[in-house]
């Protein structure tokens, strides 16, 4: 195992952990609201293909990007009309917005299967990235850049703004923040677009950046990972970056293990690659098993998580 | 003028049979638009998808044969969603419940016979039942959450069926294909004679009035209903709300791993990689069509069997992806959700004066 190895791990692993990290932010703060959207694979989805889709058209990665964010937005609209407007169930409305986005990106990609997108540029000259150092820093996508920015705002933006407090007293006690005088719904459909617009442009990472095509389905389930990640940072941004990190470890494995590569690891040939594949969602379980634990007799989720509002009138 | 809710003092049991209608015609109306937006045509997509299953009787063995798990599944959930338990993981305690066939019938060699059936049968009820065990103990051990962990367990189920099929389970005269040996004749169910139709769909259609009987007339179907409705007075009343948890899951596991049984041992007789489709998630839709309602459920299996077949037709005479008729089952899904409005409330245009009359007294408690 040379210091290349290393390094060329390390790289992988913070790549394919960024579109969960982009996802987890937006449900991060959507769940802070006091909003459960379920349908973070569904929204994903959207945007893989509206940013796939955006980018062929234009030719233009960034504007890729920022359909993507449009579709996941307005997908996630979508949801925040019936459980906010209508006071529809959020678990079940967040499910049928999953199946939703399952089957409407798969119409739409109908027409871009096989296409092919333009790259992103590289986010630094590339003579930074000639040494191994120098590709550990600077060799990412601008995305991966982005997303960590993102880590920063959020955690900034809920801690140490006006507007964050707001949110937060939308999610910790809806009829209160009410009574002042601020609009719950409004608050609320807000960070609902902003959780959309984060895991559209988490699944265009698919399909613009790690991929770089389109397939029927293919973040396979990490939507769903984003939304067990928010569980495990106990609904703190810092610590949504780090249990990306681990989740990308694990997924990492896999990659690893169905191309043979695990090699280094003792007794590795003996374990079926099913097992690897299967560790990211056994170890979402654990995880969850043991904040549980740690959070017997008060849960740090935010109290109106989940709730309709339901304001005396 | 402007819109006012009022809380109904029970749920309208008008609005619980006319709302899933409603939200059907509704998904059929707005698909025509939508595809017409799409550059398909919306007219033949909808018809082939909705009612050329229906019309053209060839077509109606493939409904039945697609109902039947979507029945059986739906039925499990609904038990789970009137006690608030979400179980979303029925795909891979269907998938669970196949393997587990499976493997008594690759343990009985060449041996078939109605105890073999039964047999594989029962051991798709209890491994189905088995992986919804797991959330139910995280659940009510350490309140694990158990939408996150059913739905892991899919995934974790995904790589069993993986491994499996391509390992222990291979077929060793399949060519190396990933899928079990085909079921020999007498470890099959029995099928109605000159149709694909197997005994499945017979347990189909008679559970729904087996779990009606048990929701309306039983202590446990009490139970369920009170801890869903009002979880504070349940405890108080003395039910356990663990217990609960634990029904649930396991109706809803076991039941989902007799979908999987019967799918195998009277419709595919193979088990290969394909054979998850997405009837767990869709028997979700299937709960909530049918208003949580065993008799709801078996019409609501029945109409998104048709959505299944009829995708399959839109496919050939549309082009159209199959997974498209998940764009239409999510429709009706967002629909009755938000048509619940009209069952808890009365909606009231205050300012117009033909509004200020209400109607009789609702009828009591839903869903009965």
């Amino acid at each position: 195992m040379g210091t290349d190895f290393v390094i060329a791990a390390i790289i992988t692993i913070i790549g394919i952990s960024t579109p969960i990290l982009l996802a987890g932010l937006g449900e991060l703060v959507v769940e802070k609201a006091g909003v459960l959207n379920l349908g973070v694979e569904g929204m994903m989805l959207i945007g893989a293909i509206t940013g796939f889709a955006v980018t062929v058209m234009t030719g233009n990665p960034w504007l890729g990007v920022l359909g993507a964010a449009a579709g996941g937005a307005l997908s996630a609209l979508l949801f925040g009309f019936f459980v906010l407007t209508l006071n529809s169930n959020q678990v079940a409305t967040g499910l049928a917005l999953t199946i939703f986005g399952t089957g409407l990106s798969s119409l739409i990609g109908l027409s871009f299967v096989g296409r092919i997108v333009p790259q992103f540029g590289s986010s630094f000259p590339p003579a930074l990235s000639r040494d191994p150092i120098g590709r550990l820093f600077f060799s990412y996508s601008p995305l991966v850049y982005f997303a960590l920015a993102m880590v920063f705002v959020v955690a900034w933006f809920l801690r140490r703004t006006r507007s964050g407090l707001i949110l937060r007293a939308v999610g910790e006690n809806d009829l209160s923040a009410h009574s002042i005088g601020y609009s719950v719904i409004g608050v609320r459909y807000l960070a609902v677009a902003f959780g959309g617009a984060m895991a559209g442009i988490g699944g265009a990472y698919f399909s613009l950046v790690i991929t770089p095509m389109w397939a029927e389905r293919m973040t396979s389930g990490r939507g769903w990972i984003a939304l067990a990640l928010v569980v495990f940072a106990s609904w703190k941004a810092g610590r949504l970056l780090i249990g990306s990190l681990f989740f990308g470890v694990l997924m990492w494995l896999e990659l690893n293990a169905k191309a043979g590569g695990l090699s280094f690891m003792p007794y590795a040939g003996s374990i079926p690659s099913q097992f690897w594949a299967a560790m990211p969602y056994l170890m979402t379980v654990v995880v969850l098993a043991l904040i549980s634990m740690r959070d017997r007799g008060g849960s740090s989720a935010p109290a109106c998580l989940g709730k309709p509002f339901l304001p005396a009138t | 003028m402007r819109i006012k809710l009022e809380k109904r003092p029970d749920p309208s049991r008008l609005m619980l049979v006319v709302t899933p209608i409603a939200s059907v015609l509704l998904t059929m109306l707005l698909g025509v638009i939508v595809f017409d937006a799409l550059g398909i045509d919306g007219q033949r997509a909808v018809i082939d998808i909705f009612l050329t299953p229906l019309l053209a009787s060839y077509k109606w063995q493939d409904v039945a044969v697609k109902a039947a798990p979507l029945i059986i599944i739906g039925l499990g959930l609904s038990i789970g969603n009137r006690a608030n338990v979400w179980n979303i993981g029925a795909e891979g305690q269907y998938v669970i419940g196949a393997l587990c066939a499976a493997g008594v019938g690759i343990a009985a060699g060449p041996v078939g016979g109605p105890l073999v059936i039964a047999a594989m049968i029962m051991a798709g009820i209890v491994g189905g039942g088995a992986w919804a065990a797991v959330p139910a103990v995280l659940k009510t051990r350490l309140g694990v959450n158990e939408i996150l962990s059913t739905l892991m367990f899919t995934y974790v189920a995904l790589q069993v069926l993986s491994y499996l099929v391509g390992g222990p389970f291979k077929d060793p005269n399949g060519r190396n294909f990933p899928a079990t040996a085909p079921l020999t004749a007498d470890q099959t169910l029995p099928l109605l004679p000159f149709t694909s139709v197997h005994l499945g769909v017979g347990v189909a259609l008679v559970l729904p009035f087996l779990f009606w009987f048990l929701m309306s007339r039983s202590v446990f179907g009490y139970q369920i209903r009170v801890v869903g409705a009002a979880p504070h007075a349940a405890r108080h009343g003395g039910f356990d709300g663990n217990q609960t948890v634990w029904l649930a899951l396991l109706i809803g596991g076991g039941m989902a791993g007799l979908a999987g049984a019967l799918e195998f041992t009277g419709a595919l007789k193979t088990i290969n990689l394909g054979f998850p489709s997405g009837y767990g998630f869709t028997a979700i839709i299937v709960a909530f069509l049918g208003r949580l309602h065993p008799i709801g459920v078996l019409i609501a299996g029945i109409v998104l069997a048709v959505t299944y077949v009829g995708g399959q037709v839109a496919q050939t005479t549309v082009h159209i992806p199959n997974a498209t008729a998940g764009i239409f089952q999510a429709m009706m899904l967002f629909f009755i959700l938000a048509s619940d409005i009209f069952v808890r409330y009365r909606v009231r245009f205050i300012g117009s004066p033909k509004s200020a009359v209400s109607p009789a007294a609702p009828a009591p408690a839903a869903g009965e």
